[in-house]
């Protein structure tokens, strides 16, 4: 099913989500990648404070390549979502709305997502010219060292993303797949 | 003796790696193409043409197709007549890569070591495989290569006794344990044979084979098309979110071995199968 919705968006609206529903996302989410995650991990550790709030956030996994001149972001898709698996939970914890990226999430990420009713979406790997097209506006608001991996706020304009794993636990990569099997 | 400046290697190199970034070569198009007209799902087929929107945008809007524009892997295959000149030539191809990358606006995706992790910035330094081969020719070919799919890449040593069984198995346990997070439809390129390196080389190298031309081998042909078809009927589907295009080819090279081994490797791509290729 298609839906249009605002971020960051509240619990109510995240658990209407379902797995499998399209979702076109208008507002504000973040980027933050490899490197921000382990940075942010390190500064958890330490009892420091995050750059950015976690509370209601959402988190899109992607680096770009670099806008050329007058433009707002170069090319601009999902990463690996895995990669972020170790330190997603602790996120989530701290009230993280939910995630944007691509492939499977570990079993904790899962049972983070389901106890903190948050939300995983997929943006569609690989198109990356196309979903440049929905960031209307681009900031590095920390870490700007970490170049293309710093933490960017991102204003999105009917930014489209499917849900994968919903609220109740379901997860559409391991759904979607026994549908169109057909090997003996 | 046919004498080559390295100048020029670098000029090709450059242009190739902006080109290779921003349009697939003309099989890779046809082939997501005609990946519309089967699909079976419907959600799959709003992905792939989500795929080719973003083809056009890229190569209208000069925006890389995909944010990831890789790990530059270079083969050169050198005829054994040219004479270079004009400095070192792994330097120049290096230098190839860096003004491409950075004139080009493509990401800087590459970290100077792989446990400190600090990034070069100029996406350099490149994958670089040297090939002698006759002639006083000098084909390139750039294959940049991204990381979702690299990473879900796979070699196994088997056993002689494993035999054309086990091959199939390695590539279809790659191929499944790879999944979403490959961005399918994936090319497959398999190397069975060689050694432990040479099989890998013979994965990567078979990715750049077009997709419409099968092995000259007769029984590799026919591993080729049942693979294909065994991956199709996995499920995975585009984006892994279910359909019957998971894989638009499987190309396999193979070489002689061991009598004591059977390596394969299964180098797997994306939908962004990129690589140009030029003869000076």
């Amino acid at each position: 099913m298609d839906k249009y919705m605002k971020v960051p968006m509240g619990k109510e609206d995240i658990l209407s989500l379902k797995s499998g529903d399209y979702v076109y996302l208008t507002g504000t989410i973040y980027t933050a990648r490899d490197a921000a995650h382990k940075r942010m991990y390190e500064a958890l550790t330490n009892g420091e404070k995050l750059p950015i709030d976690m509370k209601d956030t959402m988190i899109y996994y992607m680096g770009p390549s670099p806008a050329r001149e007058g433009r707002v972001i170069g090319s601009a898709g999902p990463t690996t979502s895995s990669r972020m698996d170790k330190y997603a939970p602790a996120l989530l914890d701290l009230g993280l709305g939910g995630m944007i990226g691509k492939g499977k999430r570990s079993q904790e990420v899962k049972d983070a997502v389901v106890k903190n009713k948050a939300v995983y979406f997929a943006a569609v790997g690989g198109a990356g010219a196309l979903l440049s097209k929905s960031i209307v506006a681009s900031e590095v608001v920390a870490y700007d060292d970490l170049g293309t991996e710093a933490i960017r706020k991102l204003e999105v304009k009917d930014f489209p993303v499917i849900v994968v794993i919903d609220a109740s636990g379901n997860d559409l990569y391991e759904t979607a797949i026994t549908e169109y099997r057909s090997e003996a | 003796m046919r004498i080559v400046d390295v100048s020029v290697i670098t000029d090709n190199i450059k242009e190739m790696c902006i080109e290779a970034n921003h349009f697939l070569s003309k099989d890779m198009e046809d082939a997501l193409l005609s990946a519309v007209n089967t699909e079976k799902s419907p959600l799959g087929c709003q992905i792939l043409k989500q795929l080719q929107e973003n083809m056009q945008i890229a190569g209208e809007d000069m925006i890389p197709i995909c944010q990831d524009t890789g790990m530059a892997v270079i083969f050169m295959e050198i005829g054994q007549d040219v004479h270079f000149e004009g400095g070192a030539l792994e330097e120049a191809i290096n230098e190839g890569v860096r003004r491409g990358y950075v004139d080009g606006y493509l990401r800087k995706s590459v970290v100077a070591d792989p446990i400190y992790r600090e990034n070069t910035k100029d996406n350099t330094p490149a994958i670089i495989h040297y090939e002698m081969v006759p002639g006083d020719k000098v084909k390139i070919t750039v294959a940049p290569k991204g990381f979702g799919s690299e990473n879900m890449s796979r070699v196994f040593m088997l056993k002689p006794a494993d035999g054309i069984e086990g091959v199939k198995n390695a590539i279809l346990t790659a191929v499944r344990d790879a999944g979403p997070n490959a961005c399918p439809p994936m090319v497959v390129g398999v190397g069975v044979g060689g050694t432990f390196e040479k099989c890998a080389l013979l994965a990567k190298k078979a990715l750049t084979r077009p997709l419409d031309e099968r092995s000259s081998i007769p029984y590799v042909r026919e591993l080729e098309e049942e693979m294909l078809s065994k991956i199709n009927a996995s499920g995975i589907g585009p984006g892994g979110l279910g359909g019957s295009t998971t894989a638009l080819a499987v190309n396999v090279n193979t070489y002689p071995t061991h009598i004591a081994g059977l390596p394969v490797a299964i180098n797997i791509c994306c939908h962004v199968n990129r690589h140009a290729v030029r003869v000076l």
